[in-house]
């Protein structure tokens, strides 16, 4: 479907959410590489689908990259780790000076639960600070698939090596993955794999590595009980040491059932041969995988999850015939390298197709995390110290986590329901709670700002309109900042809807033009500089309250 | 008993209910419906904010000055055969478009201030709308609007356990795409902005906003439902549309501002206890063709005049037949007036201060202040002065129509103390009887003038505190040329204009609310 096609669509009835009309939400396209034009739009869907918002700058980077090297940059991720999470809680820590990284330390419960939390505002700030890549998208992505609790596995060095292990495999071989996922002392401890013995079984974690991790509940996944039950034997032995610092992490033969695996037709009735000795945990592994693996349903069921986070939820027949087959396809040729399968996608005539452009509902961080970046807001910078850093990352991470999405504890191992609840998905997102809290947080951010440890946090208005591509004329002003904050183009009337904050009264585009001139040329008149600022904050105000505003 | 006072009261022991004291109530659900059932009958105000600034020489017409005002403004004037009469009035009268609000005020609904403005005019709309919303001085910057301030003094903490169960309703509504200052709190907005007029309308008839029928517009309207379905407070409006019958068949289809009137009496009559409401109307920026060059009684202004002031007979008619007109009452005002002289663009520029009218059945009808005094030369500098400080007309709002005690209407008015004007019937303004107020007071012309050097004033008071003040054309005060408590009787004082850029100027006698200004010419 192409721009004119999707713009001359008559507008539906009103209707029940129940009662939707989807006449003409289908789409044939599928992965051929997309050869429309590249505009600010194509740009714009790009990166708000695979960064947590975009600036100003990385909008107008992307439009003149072209396709091609667009999509290649997005998917060039550093691969240095970050600097790690740091005490900004306590000078009292006798083991972590404050300023420190307490990821080296052995675990204490009494400040677990101030690590816990500097790990989650890190986390956010990491979002917050993100480079134009699809990272930190990719970082959740893995967080919401294989889901852990950081409350369950409560050792903050666990909680961070996990974090730290998806984020360097993030667009790296999924099946290496899930096996240092299996092993991962974090995901030992919160699917009790550190408990599974041969004396007595524990399922969790082989019905999750299955059901969630890698095969799925689709129609053709069909592997049975006893699957689970043979898995389970597999992956009898692993132990962690939490005593330990660091954690150990290690596999007891002797706690290790021996005997051989017999696994089911979905299976082609495959047996994992029964070992012995120190490297018998991992060949056992080892087998489990490529077994698994050699389904095919593993990759569609990969790339299905990969289609809802990074395109739409709704998965019709011609979506499973056009884009998740032939995708899990190129999975499956490409060794289960995520790289490839993303590049795909993001190339893909599907991906630009009008009709999957702007009908993804943000995420709370996308929203919380965003705002800061559209915004292009000013943190507290290394000299204001790490306790005033954090208290100001935190705000994001806390309401983010008030509207929905706390980083680091998802609801369950099933991660959060927006990503597979039928049928709403993302629209479980918005709700009579939290649709006001996200405008109570934008409000909050453009009039007061979030003021703590004498720094406050507040979106400078005056900067954003700078940006623009020519502040001093009311209809371009307004124009690029819909561009900016909106999905889609604006109509005329939400044009002028939103003019009328910055010339209220009707009256002429001059007085704008002047009001901003005199700021430009004396921003010290803070009488004029104020009124310029007022005016902005409520043209903000009024377009980041649109439900629009909501949609990616 | 104002719901501000039972509020207060409903703690004491003296009142009781079915025998029980009502102490035992405290915090019950009975005594929270009581204390609502009594803020349902509380005080509404309207707030009609004209926007771009309006020409107040051209709205409220001073007919003793018509010979001056025709050499002034001839491209735009009048005719004074045109000029609509006010029962009792014969110096003043009403623009030709107004009839609606020339009958309001025969019947005695309406209270029309002079010369409203404040020192040092900013003629900047922004810079101006802002000191209008705050109520801040001209040279301050203050983040809370007037109203803000008051709401945040009756409602504390909003909006941290908002709506409840004795405020269940906004606290102020206004139409319109963008939130006003006016209703700034300390730390957020207090009142309910609607995003724009067509999805309030649609709010108000329970409709969703059109959206492409695609995922997008799935998606749009999926969130546009879950808006309006758990707006806090989207539910009691909804409920106070249906409830809220129109009882008027005055307000016009292609009138937005009667629109906007016609659902505010909807949802009063409908039951929200929402003491303030804001609607607008904009295009007074009147610089070219304010008037039709064939006709100045017609063209752009008297569109918006007549919208204006049909829209207000409408709403009070409405009111009327609702039966709650004494629960309400509203104010017209603008950031500005405009220029004494005409523009050759048949237009008005920037002024300063302007006439503003309040109405409803618990005004005190009538005109307060004078006319403006017309320079028989004027140059394109020249202003009406003021005569009243606007937030003396806000001070007055909250104090006789909402009842706020003298330090909660200085709270409200951010620290500063303004003298009460009367305009609502008993008003607490200490002025017995306006009329006889007025007649204490007298200033004679200065001489010489036109002037030079030595300037002779001379003045009667009753022997209250008066103030001589002169101002320049665009209305900053020069100086001020006797000041102090004055024995009853005649006072001649003298000033020295040497040095005073020649042109026109304004030298004002005030004591208490009586002010009269005259013009002085320095050669």
């Amino acid at each position: 479907m192409d721009r004119r096609e999707f713009i001359s669509m008559k507008p539906t009835a009103a209707a029940s959410p129940t009662g939707i009309k989807v006449a003409n939400r289908r789409t044939s396209t599928g992965l051929a590489k997309y050869s429309g034009s590249w505009t600010q739009a194509e740009a714009k869907h790009l990166l708000s689908r695979t960064l947590f918002g975009f600036k100003t700058s990385e909008l107008a980077s992307f439009t003149s990259k072209g396709l091609d090297t667009a999509v290649a940059d997005i998917l060039n991720v550093s691969s240095t780790a970050p600097n790690p999470p740091l005490n900004n809680y306590s000078s009292a820590d006798p083991n972590v000076p404050l300023g420190s990284t307490w990821v080296n330390a052995n675990q204490d419960p009494t400040y677990n639960p101030q690590r816990r939390t500097s790990f989650k505002t890190w986390w956010t700030s990491l979002l917050i600070q993100q480079d134009a890549t699809i990272l930190e998208k990719m970082v959740l992505f893995l967080h919401n698939h294989f889901a852990t609790q950081t409350e369950t596995i409560d050792d903050p060095r666990m909680i961070y090596n996990h974090n730290a292990m998806l984020r360097a495999n993030a667009l790296g071989n999924f099946k290496s993955l899930v096996k240092l996922v299996t092993k991962d002392a974090g995901m030992l401890i919160y699917l009790n794999g550190a408990l599974n013995t041969k004396a007595a079984p524990d399922e969790n974690y082989a019905r999750e590595l299955q059901e969630l991790f890698c095969v799925g509940k689709g129609p053709d996944s069909k592997y049975t009980e006893d699957d689970v039950k043979a898995a389970a034997r597999v992956l009898t032995g692993w132990r962690v040491t939490r005593g330990a610092n660091p954690v150990i992490v290690s596999f007891d033969s002797t706690k290790h059932d021996a005997t051989d695996k017999v696994f089911s037709s979905f299976y082609s009735n495959a047996t994992v041969t029964g070992e012995t000795g120190s490297t018998a945990g991992d060949l056992e592994l080892d087998d489990l995988l490529n077994m698994i693996f050699s389904v095919d349903e593993v990759a569609k069921f990969i790339c299905r999850k990969l289609y809802r986070f990074f395109v739409y939820y709704e998965i019709d027949a011609d979506t499973e015939t056009n884009v998740i087959i032939p995708l899990a396809n190129h999975f499956r040729t490409n060794n289960y390298d995520l790289k490839p399968v993303l590049e795909k996608l993001l190339l893909s005539e599907h991906f630009y197709d009008m009709a999957n452009r702007g009908c993804y509902i943000k995420t709370p961080m996308d929203h919380v995390v965003g705002f800061a970046r559209q915004t292009e807001m000013a943190f507290p910078d290394t000299s204001k110290g790490v306790m005033v850093q954090y208290d100001h990352w935190a705000l994001w991470y806390y309401y983010s986590a008030i509207i929905g999405l706390d980083i680091g504890d998802p609801p369950n191992v099933a991660g959060w329901q927006a990503y597979y609840q039928e049928p709403q998905y993302y629209e479980m997102w918005i709700n009579s709670d939290s649709l006001p809290k996200r405008n109570q947080f934008t409000d909050y951010l453009l009039f007061a700002g979030y003021s703590k440890s004498g720094y406050t946090t507040k979106a400078s208005v005056l900067d954003m309109a700078d940006r623009t591509s020519d502040p001093q004329t009311a209809d371009t002003l307004v124009a690029d900042s819909l561009a900016l904050l909106l999905p889609m183009d604006a109509s005329s009337s939400l044009k002028a809807s939103v003019k009328s904050a910055l010339l209220p009264g009707g009256i002429p585009d001059y007085n704008w033009k002047d009001a901003w001139n005199t700021y430009k040329s004396n921003p010290g008149n803070t009488t004029n500089t104020k009124n310029v600022e007022n005016l902005l904050i409520l043209m903000y105000k009024s377009i980041m309250n649109l439900s629009e505003y909501q949609l990616i | 008993m104002k719901r501000r006072n039972f509020l207060k009261a409903s703690g004491a022991a003296s009142l009781t209910l079915g025998g029980f004291g009502i102490k035992t109530y405290a915090k019950s659900p009975l005594l929270q419906m009581l204390a609502g059932r009594a803020a349902s009958n509380d005080k509404v105000f309207v707030l009609i904010n004209l926007g771009g600034g309006n020409d107040g020489l051209n709205t409220l017409i001073p007919l003793d000055q018509y010979s001056n005002l025709s050499k002034a403004r001839s491209n735009v004037l009048i005719p004074d055969t045109k000029v609509l009469s006010l029962s009792g009035k014969t110096g003043t009268g009403f623009h030709p478009s107004m009839t609606g609000l020339q009958g309001l005020y025969n019947d005695g609904l309406v209270n029309a201030v002079q010369a409203v403005g404040y020192p040092s005019p900013n003629f900047s709309h922004f810079r101006s709308t802002d000191i209008w919303m705050t109520g801040s001085d001209t040279n301050e910057n203050w983040n809370t609007g007037w109203m803000g301030r008051y709401l945040d003094g009756e409602f504390p903490g909003f909006p941290t356990g908002y709506p409840s169960t004795a405020m269940p309703d906004p606290l102020a509504i206004q139409i319109g795409s963008v939130v006003s200052l006016a209703f700034m709190g300390p730390t957020t907005t207090m009142g309910m902005a609607i995003t724009d007029p067509t999805s309030f309308y649609n709010l108000v008839d329970g409709k969703v906003d059109s959206a492409p029928n695609s995922k997008y517009g799935k998606e749009l309207t999926y969130i546009r439902l879950i808006a309006q379905q758990t707006n806090e407070y989207s539910t009691v409006i909804k409920a106070a549309a249906n409830n809220g019958a129109n009882q008027s068949t005055k307000y016009a289809t292609n009138n937005n501002l009667a629109q906007q009137l016609k659902i505010v009496a909807k949802l009063i009559k409908g039951g929200l206890k929402t003491p303030v409401y804001m609607v607008n109307l904009g295009g007074f920026d009147t610089h070219s063709a304010q008037v039709d060059a064939a006709d100045t009684t017609k063209g752009a202004h008297a569109t918006l005049l007549g919208q204006l002031s049909d829209a207000i007979a409408a709403f009070q008619d409405d009111l009327t037949l609702m039966g709650i007109q004494d629960r309400v009452a509203g104010m017209t005002f603008s950031e500005f007036g405009r220029r004494i002289q005409s523009n050759f663009s048949i237009g008005t520029d920037h002024g300063a201060a302007a006439p503003l009218f309040v109405f409803g059945t618990g005004v005190q009808s009538g005109i307060i202040g004078a006319n403006p005094t017309i320079p028989g030369t004027t140059t394109v500098n020249d202003n009406v002065p003021m005569q009243y400080d606007f937030r003396q007309v806000y001070a007055s709002v909250f104090k006789d129509w909402f009842g706020l005690a003298d330090a909660e209407v200085k709270a409200a008015m951010g620290g500063k103390d303004f003298t009460i004007l009367p305009i609502f019937k008993g008003s607490s303004s200490g002025l017995e009887d306006w009329a006889d107020q007025m007649s204490r007071i007298y200033l004679e012309d200065a001489w010489p003038n036109p002037a030079q050097g030595d300037v002779n004033f001379r003045f009667y008071t009753d022997g209250g505190n008066a103030e001589l003040v002169l101002f320049d054309a665009l209305g900053n005060k020069i100086r001020t040329i006797a000041s102090g408590k004055n024995p009853l009787g005649d006072h001649t004082v003298s000033t020295n204009v040497t040095g005073l850029k020649p042109g026109n100027y304004f030298y004002q006698l005030s004591q208490g609310n009586k002010k009269v200004t005259k013009v002085l010419v320095v050669k």
